[in-house]
């Protein structure tokens, strides 16, 4: 279990994370999802204490990480799949942590075979890996000890489809066995087809969290009219909002049979009326990632 | 997943798991130094450079200069040099390939890794010592017939073996400073430079030369016999400037950076 309560930490006048808690459940694959720069590594290394936090506390288990012995037998941790010594090759680099970790070194070949790094590939130097083959690296080097809790920065950057597909079962078998998994993207599909919790962060704070379905399951209506303009006039005059939703729908957060109604007294046509299902994470998540985007937008419009 | 990490309500057991002993962490540091093709090929040097010199001041020096001591002042001069690269690499290589990463989430006692990196030159530089030791008898034997072992004492082993010592910290202490190889490096070969040249134009610096500069200060390290006690006084104080003091500032530096 990965807990984080009241974390902060700021850079000079930049805040990295403001006020994070949350909660990685063994048994469980949490999704750590935000656009890039919203203080996802941030929180990963604060949990793992090459980060002091300037507020609040994280935990593992119960423990502060300085406090575990040996915290490879029980943390793997992945961070980053290129901070690895170009000049070694991935066996190696396994190797050595299994030394430190007091493996035997049959248990490198065993990590190597899992995560299909085989053969020749294993005796290449890391400079010559592709990212996909750095990050099967990392995650047999987070793997290597055993460990109960899993930490993984942006494991399915830079892997296939297929490689996300062999991550998705590697890390759903694992929390099956009663594992936490606690795994960052900044692609929503990604972390769909993976987690089963999800804790979304913007701007260093945690703007929504629960259980996937929990979190895709909203109250909504999509629906398309004839004459979207008038439909969307219509609504607004018994006070329900209405936004553009692309292929020139619009999206409510009232029932559809409201929707209904409204589009019937005003003798409007319709040609789609239905809940609105799955749209609210992704309207979130595009809300976080698209501030820049709507922001330049503004500005040009006023400037016409 | 291992039987000593089930989750139990979620808290880690650790009961059953010891901590990483220090044997380990330096096997796994003496192997970082010999992993790389970089680390490999300034142990190939040290050796290759070590007994090339030997050979080279046999054949060329005269007769009467071709005592043991002679042998193991120039072997020492040689890997005076060599050896601080190797302390500076095992510390910068960690942060210009960025595995602190990994070293640092394996061991988060940073105190501890550094602590292993030290042995773990040390060790090496007491290997390079050996080597030094036996070319130069070797040497002592083959080119001056056995006859340059005349005046020797044990204090003479151990200030040679100093100056080995004082090289790999002041290397390991440069590399902790900067944390960046060509910085440490160029900084550690280019300031004796500098300072010979503001004492050849201050002529008030020369006076003070044993006490500020390394080199000056240890150069009666190289020679026979016992040090006066000003000399030692010398050997200590040029140290603490320039071996201390680095190490203490890049060691807090260390354990207080963040890593990315």
């Amino acid at each position: 279990m990965i807990k984080l309560e009241g974390v902060t930490k700021t850079y000079g006048d930049f805040t990295a994370v403001s006020d994070v808690s949350f909660v990685a459940q063994p048994g469980r694959v949490t999704g750590f999802l935000g656009p890039n720069g919203a203080g996802k590594s941030t929180s990963m290394r604060i949990m793992v204490g090459l980060t002091p936090p300037d507020r609040g506390t994280s935990t593992i288990g119960g423990l502060k990480y300085h406090d575990i012995p040996n915290p490879g037998r029980h943390v793997g941790v992945l961070l980053d799949a290129s901070a690895q010594h170009a000049g070694r090759t991935g066996r190696e680099v396994l190797t050595l942590s299994a030394l430190t970790m007091g493996l035997p070194v049959s248990r490198v070949e065993e990590m190597l075979t899992l995560v299909g790094l085989t053969g020749p590939e294993a005796k290449r130097r890391v400079r010559n890996y592709s990212l996909g083959m750095r990050q099967r690296l990392g995650i047999a080097n987070a793997l290597l000890g055993d460990p109960s809790v899993l930490i993984l920065d942006e494991p399915a950057n830079g892997l296939d489809p297929a490689g996300i597909h062999w991550m998705r079962s590697l890390l759903r078998g694992y929390a099956e066995r009663g594992g936490t998994v606690l795994l960052s993207s900044h692609l929503l599909h990604e972390v769909e087809m993976i987690a089963d919790e999800l804790v979304l962060i913007g701007h260093g704070r945690i703007v929504a969290q629960g259980t996937k379905a929990e979190l895709l399951q909203t109250a909504g209506t999509f629906v398309k009219a004839e004459y979207p303009d008038k439909l969307a006039a219509a609504l607004a005059e018994v006070g329900l909002k209405a936004l553009p939703s692309g292929d020139g729908g619009l999206r409510t957060e009232s029932e559809p049979i409201e929707v209904g109604r409204v589009a019937a007294a005003a003798g409007l046509v319709l040609s789609e009326l239905r809940p609105a299902e799955g749209a609210g994470l992704e309207e979130l998540f595009l809300e976080l990632t698209g501030d820049t985007a709507r922001e330049s937008v503004t500005v040009e419009g006023v400037q016409a | 997943m291992s039987t000593a990490t089930v989750a139990n309500g979620g808290a880690l057991d650790v009961s059953r798991t010891s901590k990483v002993p220090m044997s380990r962490l330096i096997t796994v540091e003496l192997r970082k130094m010999v992993d790389t093709r970089a680390g490999l090929w300034v142990l190939i040097t040290i050796g290759v450079v070590t007994l090339l010199g030997v050979a080279i001041f046999g054949l060329a020096a005269s007769d009467g200069e071709k005592t043991f001591n002679n042998f193991m002042g120039f072997t020492g001069g040689i890997q005076g040099l060599l050896l601080p690269v190797l302390g500076i690499l095992l510390v910068t290589q960690e942060w210009g390939q960025r595995t602190a990463m990994v070293t640092f989430t394996l061991e988060p006692h940073r105190g501890k890794v550094i602590a292993a990196k030290i042995y773990a030159s040390l060790l090496i530089g007491f290997a390079a010592f050996l080597v030094a030791v036996g070319g130069a008898a070797l040497a002592a034997v083959v080119f001056g017939g056995g006859s340059g072992f005349d005046d020797l004492i044990a204090v003479d082993f151990l200030k040679f073996g100093l100056l080995q010592a004082s090289g790999v910290l002041q290397g390991l202490a440069y590399g902790l400073l900067f944390l960046n190889s060509a910085v440490a490096i160029v900084t550690y070969l280019v300031l004796p430079l500098v300072f010979s040249i503001i004492s050849s134009v201050v002529p008030a610096m020369q006076d003070a030369a044993p006490w500020v500069d390394l080199g000056t200060a240890q150069t009666p390290l190289f020679n026979l016999g016992a040090l006066s006690g000003e000399e030692w006084a010398h050997v200590l104080v040029t140290a603490l400037i320039w071996i201390v003091v680095p190490f203490v500032v890049g060691l807090w530096r260390v354990l207080r950076a963040e890593l990315k």
